[in-house]
């Protein structure tokens, strides 16, 4: 993988390769000018050493430019990811901001680190739109359907093309161990369905924890170069409410819908010492749901490398974390705070959480389980 | 290199011309070199460059672990302030006291080891604003992280010797000031920013905070304040709708803004940004104010107009509250709206000082500037 400064560097090391094969160059015409007594040897080699110099600063070149590729890995190509665009934005007509009247006073809208978390009323979407269109970002939707899972895949596609990034570029990477059973479901202009086949014998436990490796496995294949944001989400879900751009940003989480309300003790961290998803009694800023996380193509590979790697730690030492990828994916986000926190509204369960007054909107809502068949394999 | 020695020993019969050649090949390589060591020397010519500086500062801001730290829980269903806005419409922060806190931000820059350049221009009279401002801030701007003061002056034996911490310095830049009146001083200082940006600032700084001279810190201003881009509230206007907002409002100027339009009233007094980021924003507002010069209209609030008309078609990330910027001598005048700001502005962290203008027209008048 080469990040963006990676590429950077290859750039750099290209332009210098490219200086001194120049310079190698001209001592050797120096040296050769009229010489005949030069050893043939040394001049042919000389050549080559110059000419492989030149080819392989040209090479790096294409190395860093194929990596940047028309994405700037993670982030709009043109602008820089929160709030601005190089490109002129055109008169936009709406209310003004109020800066008496806070938009929501039930509820935290601003993390101690200044990362908004995006409640309904706390962003005006066409301005967000604008700014996204304009980079024209495109979105990558992970989620997995592997065995008895592929029965939630054709209600989620379906309520995704609804209500998920309308109007934005949107590629949807379905894993699954059948292929064959994906579901066709038709899909709107700028967006379509990528499936990825994965190994299929896995308790669901084990499917949670082999997201993290397969995600970032992918990341580094081919998500760096063909999408701007990942955002990755369960499957047994459905969309009921927009989902938009208002939550890309290099890092988020959701905050898990059974803990929003309840105190850092009582937050369902790994609890043992031993594992390396462990989050003493005294620390943690909120509980954030496995089901729905995301940003940047480099920044959720960084999250998935380094969550898979602390599993694999953990399985070494005869360990899994209580609440298996959420507890690591927890770890990390209080080591690297995300920049955007999502509101509950993001994941929810109706049929456990009822719908109290302070969620104004429930956007993408967990599938009740009896609803739907659910044959064995 | 070994190769290249054997060379030259063979040929034992090199004339003067081969060394000749031989020392600028060293040269060029010495300097390939040095870009390789310095690679934040990258010119803000280009967009792609903009883009990889910018992205390179953001990614460097979230990719650093933090350490253990021990703080009071952030409480979803409590707000942190009732009173008002905190985040704008584009997901932007609004920073008032009490939203943020300052150990976790300090944690993040100092690992990313972040330099923070701040500019201000001390030309003519305003020289005697200079000494007070620079005490302040060794007091309360950004303590604890890198610092470079960048002292634009046409006097530039008149600055003060002061005792600077470590980890900070003066840089004094001398300026040719040929306007003598105070709002093309004030509109020259986009030209002069936008021009450091490309020579020198964006190899030495990560973020710039553009200042006005006639200030003292009074309270923390840290790095609570720093993003891509972003601009202050102007404390006499916060309050008010937008078509009260003091916009250029003639279609002829490039500053104009019509009356349904606008987020913020912002303060030219107070912005900034990442380097990248700034270049843009001057080198823009010194643009249009070009184009107005030859069309022979000022905008009415000069820089600041051009700066309100800049931020409302390149939203900030962050927006500075009014704290950050307070001018008594305007709140005096504004008593129906005085109980609403004092219980609303908990710190005055930059404060404008009072000027007495019969004074000040006295000494331009005059012969010259009478110092200390």
């Amino acid at each position: 993988m080469v990040s963006p400064q990676g590429s950077d560097l290859l750039q750099l090391m290209a332009n210098d390769i490219e200086h001194l094969s120049v310079c190698l160059l001209v001592i050797w015409v120096s040296l050769v000018k009229g010489k005949t007594k030069c050893c043939s040897l040394h001049t042919v080699t000389f050549l080559l050493v110059t000419l492989f110099l030149v080819l392989s600063g040209t090479g790096f070149r294409i190395l860093g430019n194929s990596m940047l590729g028309s994405r700037q890995a993670g982030v709009g190509k043109r602008g820089e990811l929160d709030g601005l665009q190089a490109v002129e934005p055109s008169r936009m007509v709406y209310g003004q901001p109020k800066v008496l009247t806070p938009c929501r006073s039930d509820v935290l809208v601003l993390t101690p680190w200044l990362a908004p978390v995006v409640w309904e009323g706390t962003f005006n979407t066409d301005v967000l739109n604008e700014q996204f269109r304009l980079w024209n970002a495109t979105i990558g939707l992970t989620v997995f359907a592997i065995r008895k899972y592929m029965v939630f895949l054709e209600l989620f596609l379906q309520t995704a093309e609804k209500y998920f990034m309308v109007g934005h570029r949107v590629t949807y990477y379905v894993f699954t161990d059948r292929p064959a059973d994906v579901p066709h479901v038709p899909l709107r202009e700028g967006r379509r369905v990528e499936v990825l086949k994965v190994p299929g014998a896995l308790s669901w436990q084990e499917v949670s924890m082999h997201r993290m490796e397969m995600i970032s496995n992918f990341s580094q294949q081919r998500f760096l170069r063909e999408v701007d944001y990942l955002v990755c989400m369960d499957v047994d879900m459905k969309f009921c409410d927009h989902v938009g751009v208002e939550i890309l940003s290099p890092r988020f989480g959701t905050l898990h819908p059974g803990f929003y309300g309840a105190a850092r003790e009582a937050f369902t961290y790994e609890r043992r010492p031993q594992s390396q998803a462990y989050i003493p009694r005294d620390e943690g800023d909120f509980y954030y749901a496995g089901g729905f996380f995301g940003g940047s193509v480099v920044e959720v590979l960084q999250l998935t490398t380094a969550c898979h790697q602390a599993m694999v730690v953990d399985q070494a030492n005869g360990l899994e974390a209580v609440w298996h990828d959420e507890s690591h994916l927890n770890r990390y986000l209080l080591d690297h705070k995300p920049t955007k926190v999502l509101s509950p509204e993001y994941l929810w369960d109706r049929q456990k959480l009822g719908w109290p007054p302070v969620m104004k909107k429930l956007r993408f809502v967990a599938v009740p389980k009896g609803h739907l068949d659910i044959r064995g394999s | 290199m070994a190769q290249l020695l054997q060379i030259l020993a063979a040929t034992q019969k090199c004339c003067s011309l081969r060394v000749t050649f031989l020392l600028i090949a060293l040269i060029m390589i010495f300097f390939s070199y040095k870009s390789y060591l310095y690679p934040r020397s990258q010119k803000p010519e280009s967009t792609q460059a903009d883009v990889n500086l910018t992205v390179r500062e953001h990614r460097g801001l979230q990719s650093v672990k933090l350490s253990r730290m021990l703080y009071r829980q952030p409480q979803v269903l409590t707000p942190a302030r009732k009173d008002v806005l905190v985040v704008t419409p584009w997901l932007a922060p609004i920073i008032w006291e009490g939203t943020f806190n300052t150990d976790i931000l300090n944690e993040q820059f100092s690992l990313r080891n972040a330099t923070i350049g701040l500019t201000v221009f001390s030309i003519k009279t305003y020289m005697i604003f200079l000494k007070q401002f620079l005490q302040s801030a060794e007091m309360y701007f950004m303590v604890g992280h890198r610092v470079i003061y960048y002292i634009f002056t046409d006097k530039p034996e008149y600055v003060p010797y002061l005792n600077i911490q470590k980890g900070r310095q003066i840089i004094i830049l001398e300026v040719e000031s040929y306007y003598d009146h105070w709002q093309d001083i004030s509109m020259q200082r986009m030209e002069m920013i936008s021009n450091f940006c490309q020579e020198r600032f964006h190899q030495e700084v990560d973020y710039l905070v553009c200042s006005d001279v006639d200030m003292r810190f009074s309270d923390h201003v840290g790095v609570e304040i720093l993003s891509s881009l972003f601009g202050t509230l102007h404390p006499g206007y916060y309050g008010l709708n937008r078509t009260d907002f003091p916009y250029e409002r003639r279609p002829q100027s490039q500053a104009h803004i019509p009356k349904d339009e606008g987020d913020f009233y912002y303060i030219g007094a107070l912005f900034g940004g990442s380097v990248p980021e700034v270049y843009k924003l001057t080198k823009a507002c010194h643009e249009a104010i070009m184009v107005d010069q030859a069309n022979h209209i000022e905008a009415i609030w000069h820089d600041e107009s051009h700066l309100n008309k800049y931020l409302l078609y390149h939203k900030p990330s962050k927006v500075l509250s009014p704290e950050y910027l307070w001018q008594q001598q305007q709140m005096d005048h504004m008593h129906d709206q005085e109980m609403i700001f004092s219980k609303i502005i908990r710190r005055k962290k930059l404060k404008v000082l009072k000027k007495n203008y019969q004074l000040k027209n006295w000494i331009e008048e005059g012969s010259g500037l009478r110092l200390f």
